[in-house]
């Protein structure tokens, strides 16, 4: 069995575990140990901002794509099953587009000369071109669309395993079917959504193309300190002590999230 | 510093190991060099100005790798201790900071006398210009068939001229349009004001729709009519006139900015680089360089050769006209503390 694994592990090792080790390592070691950079990421106000503005980003494209996903995973459970594998597939189509594509399409929809200001104009709607893009709400809409997969798959997952059985046995007991949905499907379902919400919570926060492409400017998220930091100071370590703080909020949630759900149910989807 | 292509540094790790191909791929020649540039036509057009020409007439290989940023990879590189690039084509400020941190060779100019010929300003101890760009207020003819802004006044004038505006989202270039838009003279810009600068921009701030990040977008924010002005490389305005857009830009208070050629410290080629770095900015290859792209000769005595036409020099930006209106950036000011400070300040503008 351990043959088996090993290369599996070493691939592991070599390409995750000893980059990030030396990530972390730069970011305490230049020239002799030093928490300089540590100290400009916990004192300076540039780093609070983004880190406040990325988790009120990465909140709010998580409850959008909970609204916009739970009612697709819940279509796809409950028709037959062709149609479920054609509703999954349309979820999963953009995933062979680059995002860098996505991106840039969303701009061609959002912008001021773009479909939709074209089409409000066209229709009287609005006067003047509204401000859709190079700013938080367009990079909101791209990076709702572009994660929206993360949040249906382990939904309809979930759903697949709540035995039909269950809600013929609320409707025989007498609840009207918005009733047996309530207390039945949908407490049987919030494994389902808290595992979604995680995968789409943790992979926004590192969001770094949409929002560079899409944020005007203004919409700072961690990731882009992270490049900028390279360029301001120089060295690795300053962007380093970025990422190491990143990726220490992650597994903190994931160690919150873990106490209520197990871990496999949200990177394995059991 | 700043770079024509923005990029993550993933791909100078892409491009390092690409390097390590392109070098232990070829057979040892008699002398050869690896010449690092930031690829695309860019790379193409000097390929055929200066880099065939400059290999054939020395009898030495060119390698050739290619790069959006190389900072990162040349600090990967020499902190290696064994560097695989000799020369690399990267925006001055780079080239000079390196030099300041033991990155970059200190060059002998008794060695290389094209160099030597050139004035001081476009030369410092660590490397030459090789060709130069300007940062350039660009306007949309549609929004202005006529009188159209024509300085960074005009671009600040939100009443006398109304529209939508993008500038880059860095404060190289910006701060000293934010200077000339306060009145400041283009040759006594430096040492800059910053708090000077920064208090204009705040002036200026809310009516930026988009800060651009890559010179392609600001490229698109023209071309889509998103934007009716904004700062851009002269190389991409007209990059997108040719397209058909109803686009122009005017060199006046242009901000004339360059790359230049440097050396890596303990280049392996070392002696052989030193000669490449000479032939390179020969005036005649120099000269060649603006008949295949928009970008001006790092050697002003290009255009004195009688290689480029009279009509083709009027449009580019180091053409001793044009860069008498602009001002010529000082990367001395931009790598010293005070420099590095202002550009730190940036993060703190930006979101606010």
């Amino acid at each position: 069995m351990l043959a088996l694994v090993s290369p599996a592990l070493l691939v592991i090792l070599l390409l995750i575990v000893l980059p990030v080790g030396w990530l972390a390592w730069q970011s305490i070691y230049h020239d002799g140990f030093t928490l300089e950079n540590y100290r400009r990421v916990f004192t300076e106000d540039i780093y609070w901002r983004s880190f406040a503005l990325t988790f009120e980003i990465s909140l709010a494209v998580t409850l959008i794509a909970l609204l916009l996903g739970y009612p697709v995973a819940y279509l796809a459970n409950s028709v037959p099953k062709g149609w479920s594998i054609l509703i999954l597939s349309l979820v999963v189509l953009p995933f062979w587009t680059s995002v860098l594509v996505r991106a840039y399409a969303w701009l061609a929809l959002l912008q001021r000369t773009g479909v939709i200001n074209q089409l409000l104009r066209y229709l009287d709607v609005t006067s003047e071109p509204l401000a859709l893009v190079h700013n938080t709400f367009g990079t909101v809409v791209a990076t709702v669309h572009i994660l929206l997969p993360f949040m249906v798959l382990p939904l309809y997952a979930t759903m697949q395993k709540i035995p039909n059985d269950l809600m013929q046995a609320g409707a025989s007991l007498g609840a009207s079917p918005s009733l047996t949905f309530v207390r039945v499907f949908l407490p049987l379902s919030l494994p389902g959504v808290l595992a979604g919400c995680t995968m789409v919570f943790v992979l926004c926060l590192g969001f770094y193309i949409t929002p560079e492409l899409l944020g005007g400017g203004r919409t700072v998220m961690v990731s882009m300190l992270v490049s900028r930091n390279v360029e301001l100071y120089n060295q690795f370590g300053a962007a380093s002590a970025v990422a190491v703080v990143l990726l220490a909020s992650v597994l903190l949630i994931f160690a919150v999230v873990s106490r209520f759900i197990s871990l496999d149910r949200i990177l394995g989807q059991k | 510093m700043t770079t024509k292509r923005d990029f993550g540094f993933g791909y100078a790790l892409l491009g390092g190991s690409l390097g390590l191909f392109a070098t232990t791929g070829i057979a040892a020649a008699a002398e050869q060099i690896t010449f690092v540039s930031q690829g695309g036509a860019y790379q193409q057009a000097q390929t055929v100005a200066i880099l065939d020409p400059s290999a054939k007439k020395l009898g030495i290989t060119i390698n050739q790798d290619s790069i959006p940023d190389a900072w990162p990879a040349i600090k990967t590189q020499v902190g290696s201790g064994k560097p695989i690039w000799d020369v690399v084509d990267t925006p001055t400020g780079y080239c000079l900071r390196g030099g300041e941190q033991g990155l970059i060779e200190k060059l002998d100019f008794s060695k290389i006398p094209n160099a030597a010929a050139m004035p001081e300003a476009y030369r410092n101890p660590y490397s030459v210009s090789y060709e130069f760009y300007s940062s350039v207020l660009a306007y949309s003819q549609k929004t202005f068939p006529k009188d159209a802004p024509n300085s960074w006044v005009d671009f600040w004038d939100v009443k006398k001229f109304p529209g939508r505006r993008a500038l880059r989202n860095h404060p190289i270039a910006t701060l000293e349009a934010a200077l000339m838009a306060d009145g400041v003279a283009p040759d006594k810009l430096y040492p800059l004001d910053v708090d000077r600068a920064f208090k204009k921009l705040e002036e200026i701030k809310p009516n930026i729709t988009v800060w651009w990040t890559s010179g392609a977008q600001s490229a698109q924010l023209l071309n889509d009519g998103e934007v009716d002005m904004e700062m851009a490389w002269n190389g991409r305005v007209s990059a997108v006139a040719k397209e058909g857009a109803k686009v122009a830009f005017t060199y006046n208070q242009g901000i004339l900015q360059s790359t230049s050629l440097c050396i890596l410290k303990g280049a392996p080629n070392l002696e052989t680089a030193v000669k490449f770095l000479n032939e390179a900015i020969d005036p005649v290859h120099q000269a060649n360089l603006p008949l295949n792209i928009d970008y001006g000769p790092g050697n002003p005595k290009a255009f004195d050769t009688g290689v480029i036409k009279p009509e083709r020099a009027a449009q580019l930006p180091s053409e001793p006209a044009n860069a008498a209106k602009q001002a010529l950036m000082s990367y001395a000011w931009w790598s010293s503390p005070a420099g590095e400070a202002a550009e730190k300040r940036w993060a703190s503008f930006m979101q606010k």
